[in-house]
């Protein structure tokens, strides 16, 4: 693949991206969230097509049309989310959409006959009959890698292989991944597991912000010099005012929490009152399940919420609330706006009782003079309070988000990805609005996948690695390398 | 002000269209049914006292358990099991106002006592709420889909009522309570019970059914459109989980909106069942759920929730039964009233969402083929 270019409304995806893998290599592919990973590889498998560039499949060019175009070329994508039926069994994922028939109809010991050679190729000690919905994750997988191989696939995608596989299934991967890399199949492996990376891969790909950021080879990699391929750019540290920490109330404090998404690790933190606390770490380490279970909107499993000296009931969002924690949702249309109702009633919608008669009948007037008041204070762009959410652009969607939770006396806030899909005009104003919060006392807590704005905007920095706080920096510890090194689990 | 005048015109284009509708079926009705060589110049049969009534009192019956069935549309569910919960619920009030030894043999028929008619009517409301709870939490709590909730509910209280009532007719005959009152609040006018069924005069031309209507409107219309949990409805059937997110206990606001449901049909029940004086229990009520459904879709109401009004469902219902009483004045088969019903709802339907250019599509499409 060379110079291959990608823009989606609003980003450059990828900016003359090279990338070559050659026959029977094991190729991996790394980067922050956002690098562009995904999309180059989407490219590969048909799935995006280019803006411009060249590929080229064993010397012969060629344009990747669709997916059943890569699985023609010989290109097979094991993605991340298993694209398996589970109320077909084994052999009939397999074939699925090319099964063999007789007379127009499917002919199932033909299927099972075919099926067991791959099976036994990758080591699975299973029937070719075995509905899947019985194996496990592993086994899904490999099944998944079967049906790449059943179409004669040369190169496999794998993205994220391993992020839902027990210890002793990723062993097993592995050991499958070197035993395809000896028949002369090529492997691309993408992964922010690093230590797995080490073990598996001949050679080394980073991508940075959607450009290639250079290769390491087999005995370059180790995890420093990817972790400074991963992040490597001019780091700018915004200025920073000290945090104007209240010391008489508590914060926000958690101890011992377990949540369902990582049902073995116990979390315990604390956000002081005037305090911004960033969590980074990478997709999936858990931190917007935690943000949920603190919430009130997911379970909770064991464990304590303190606000202020006072502990918070589990189970429901509405205790929280209460309590004034407060959570602005990573995904804002789903679970933080009604989009088609108005600014005014999403501002009012957690409060209503506020604006309400002894009879619990709304007072549309004193519902619109918040709402008036909120719009003017967040500078919310919008012709009148009564225009639907839906018709607003992201950062002015956020402010709505804020305002609801602003117009109920704040003690703890959790943003949840505050800025995805801002411009930057508006993250500005955004951030702002967090530091305003904490000066007035309020523990704000961000969760953001964002380097820069995690150090920018942070007074201390938790770093969580698949459920559990790797690491806690302060500022004069903060660096991409260092959040980078906590957030692939490493240790201090 | 003329900007946000014509958001109120444009937040109720929906009702301003189907009151349209409304009036234009009611012009076609009346003229078309004007008979000539009859006394005055304007003698339609449309518009005839006895008619108006009639049709005033199937408004007021359907209207109420319509009202219902819209709130829980407005939750982006659906309740299917109204017509057979006002055949259970017939069985059972007419058994407890009627003496055992009338009734058929049959289980429930040995087991309900005879209750004064009072206690009868405070019962079955209990009994018909107490359905829609069940309904709704096994729908809001356990996030059951309403669809197949309900439609184990269509079936199950119909075949109740059918086996209760031994599958014969049930009738309300005399019983040693006397049981006019009661008459006159099910079937009889404002002006019968005002005045214990003595004297004639405008009030005798209001049927009850069609009061009880404007006090369910009244009530439903300021709880749906002014009070918090009217909001609750809205913004749970609109966006769950974001009001989930806001702190509201959408489970309970979603069961909360079948047991009005349940309720609206409790109440709708007696008055219909003193009404047609007997309960067939395989046809009482049969597809009343479905034109429930109509008339609160044809009110504006989506079937994907958050949408809808009082005052759209009231017009909605008003149409469905105008558009019935047309068929019969003008003389059409009455087998073929549910397919003329069926074929204007869609066309109304379909000019709502798009507008007269989808009609234009529909028949351009034709001749290119």
């Amino acid at each position: 693949m060379q110079r291959i270019n990608k823009s989606f409304p609003g980003v450059r995806a990828l900016i003359d991206v090279d990338f070559e893998i050659s026959t029977g290599e094991v190729v991996a592919l790394i980067g922050e969230n956002g690098a562009g990973k995904s999309t180059l590889m989407n490219i590969l498998g048909g799935v995006h097509q280019p803006d411009s560039g060249t590929i080229e499949v064993e010397g012969n060019t060629t344009t990747i049309k669709s997916v059943s175009n890569a699985d023609q070329l010989g290109i097979g994508f094991v993605h991340q989310e298993l694209n398996i039926l589970d109320n077909l069994d084994v052999g009939a994922n397999v074939f699925l959409g090319r099964e063999p028939r007789r007379l127009g109809i499917v002919n199932s010991k033909q299927i099972i006959e075919k099926t067991k050679p791959f099976i036994e190729m990758l080591g699975l000690d299973i029937s070719p009959e075995t509905p899947v919905s019985e194996l496990s994750i592993g086994q899904q997988q490999m099944v998944e890698i079967a049906k790449a191989l059943s179409k004669n696939a040369k190169i496999i995608i794998m993205d994220e292989p391993t992020s839902s596989l027990t210890l002793s299934e990723t062993e097993k991967l592995l050991n499958v991944i070197s035993d395809l890399r000896d028949k002369g199949i090529s492997i691309i492996y993408i992964s922010h597991r690093l230590g797995e990376v080490s073990q598996c891969a001949d050679r080394v790909i980073a991508l940075r912000d959607g450009e290639n950021a250079g290769e390491l080879s087999k005995d370059q990699i180790d995890h420093d010099s990817m972790v400074n391929l991963m992040v490597g750019r001019a780091l700018e540290r915004n200025t920073h005012s000290k945090p104007i920490i209240n010391t008489e109330s508590e914060g926000l404090k958690i101890s011992n929490l377990r949540t369902t998404s990582y049902p073995n690790c116990k979390v315990s933190f604390r956000v002081a009152s005037g305090e911004i606390l960033g969590m980074a770490g990478l997709v999936g380490a858990g931190r917007s399940e935690l943000a949920q279970a603190i919430f009130g909107v997911d379970q909770t499993l064991e464990g304590e919420v303190k606000i202020n000296g006072k502990i918070v009931s589990r189970g429901s969002s509405k205790e929280s609330i209460r309590c004034g924690i407060y959570l602005a949702p990573e995904d804002r249309k789903r679970t933080g706006l009604v989009t088609e109702f108005d600014i005014t009633k999403n501002i009012s919608l957690a409060s209503l009782s506020k604006y309400a008669s002894k009879f619990g009948l709304i007072n549309n007037n004193k519902e619109q003079d918040v709402a008036n008041h909120q719009i003017e204070s967040l500078n919310i762009k919008t012709p009148s309070a009564s225009t639907p959410v839906v018709n607003l652009s992201g950062g002015n969607q956020q402010k709505v988000v804020l305002a609801k939770w602003l117009s109920m006396a704040p003690k703890a806030i959790i943003f949840d990805e505050p800025t995805r899909g801002i411009d930057v005009g508006a993250k500005a104003e955004i951030y702002k609005l967090m530091r305003d919060l904490a000066n007035q006392g309020v523990a704000v807590w961000m969760i953001s996948s964002d380097m820069e704005e995690v150090i920018g905007i942070s007074d201390r920095i938790a770093v969580m690695h698949e459920g559990k706080i790797t690491g806690e920096l302060s500022r004069e510890e903060f660096s991409e390398e260092t959040i980078m090194h906590f957030a692939v689990g490493g240790k201090r | 002000m003329a900007n946000s005048k014509l958001g109120i015109v444009n937040k109720n284009r929906r009702e301003l269209g189907m009151l349209g509708l409304l009036l234009a079926l009611i012009t076609i009705t009346s003229v078309g049914t004007i008979e000539s060589g009859v006394q005055g110049l304007f003698e339609s049969k449309f518009l005839t006292p006895d008619n108006l009534k009639n049709i005033s009192r199937e408004i007021g019956i359907y209207g109420i358990f319509s009202i219902g069935v819209g709130i829980v549309i407005i939750t982006a569910g659906i309740d299917l099991s109204v017509g057979s919960l006002m055949a259970l619920l017939g069985v059972v009030f007419l058994y407890f106002v009627t003496p055992p030894e009338t009734r058929p043999d049959s289980f429930l028929a040995k087991i309900i006592p005879e209750i004064p008619w009072t206690i009868a009517i405070i019962f079955t409301l209990i009994l018909g709420t107490l359905v829609g709870l069940v309904q709704g939490l096994l729908v809001g709590k356990l996030k059951l889909q309403a669809f197949i909730v309900t439609l184990c509910g269509l079936l199950s209280y119909r075949g109740l009522a059918r086996f209760s009532a031994d599958d014969t007719s049930i009738n309300l005959s005399d019983s040693e309570q006397n049981l006019s009152f009661v008459r006159y609040l099910g079937e009889g006018s404002l002006g019968d019970v005002l005045t214990n069924g003595n004297g004639k005069g405008f009030l005798h031309s209001i049927p009850m059914s069609f009061v009880y209507l404007i006090c369910f409107a009244i009530i439903f219309g300021i709880i749906l459109h002014k009070s918090i949990f009217g909001r609750y409805i809205f913004a749970s059937g609109r966006n769950e989980l974001a009001t989930k997110y806001s702190g509201i206990n959408t489970s309970m606001v979603i069961a909360f909106a079948y047991v009005i449901a349940g309720f609206c049909t409790a109440f709708a029940a007696i008055p219909f069942c003193i009404y047609t004086g007997s309960v067939q229990p395989a046809t009482h009520g049969a597809f009343f759920e479905l034109y429930a459904i109509a008339a609160a879709v044809l009110g504006g109401c989506s079937l994907k929730g958050g949408e809808g009004s009082i005052v759209g469902i009231l017009i909605g219902t008003a149409i469905l039964i105008v558009l019935r009483n047309m068929v019969n004045l003008f003389g059409y088969p009455t087998p073929l009233s549910d397919a003329i019903t069926g074929g204007v709802i869609f066309v109304g339907v379909m000019l709502d969402q798009h507008g007269v250019s989808s009609i234009k599509r529909l028949f351009s499409s034709k001749d290119k083929s």
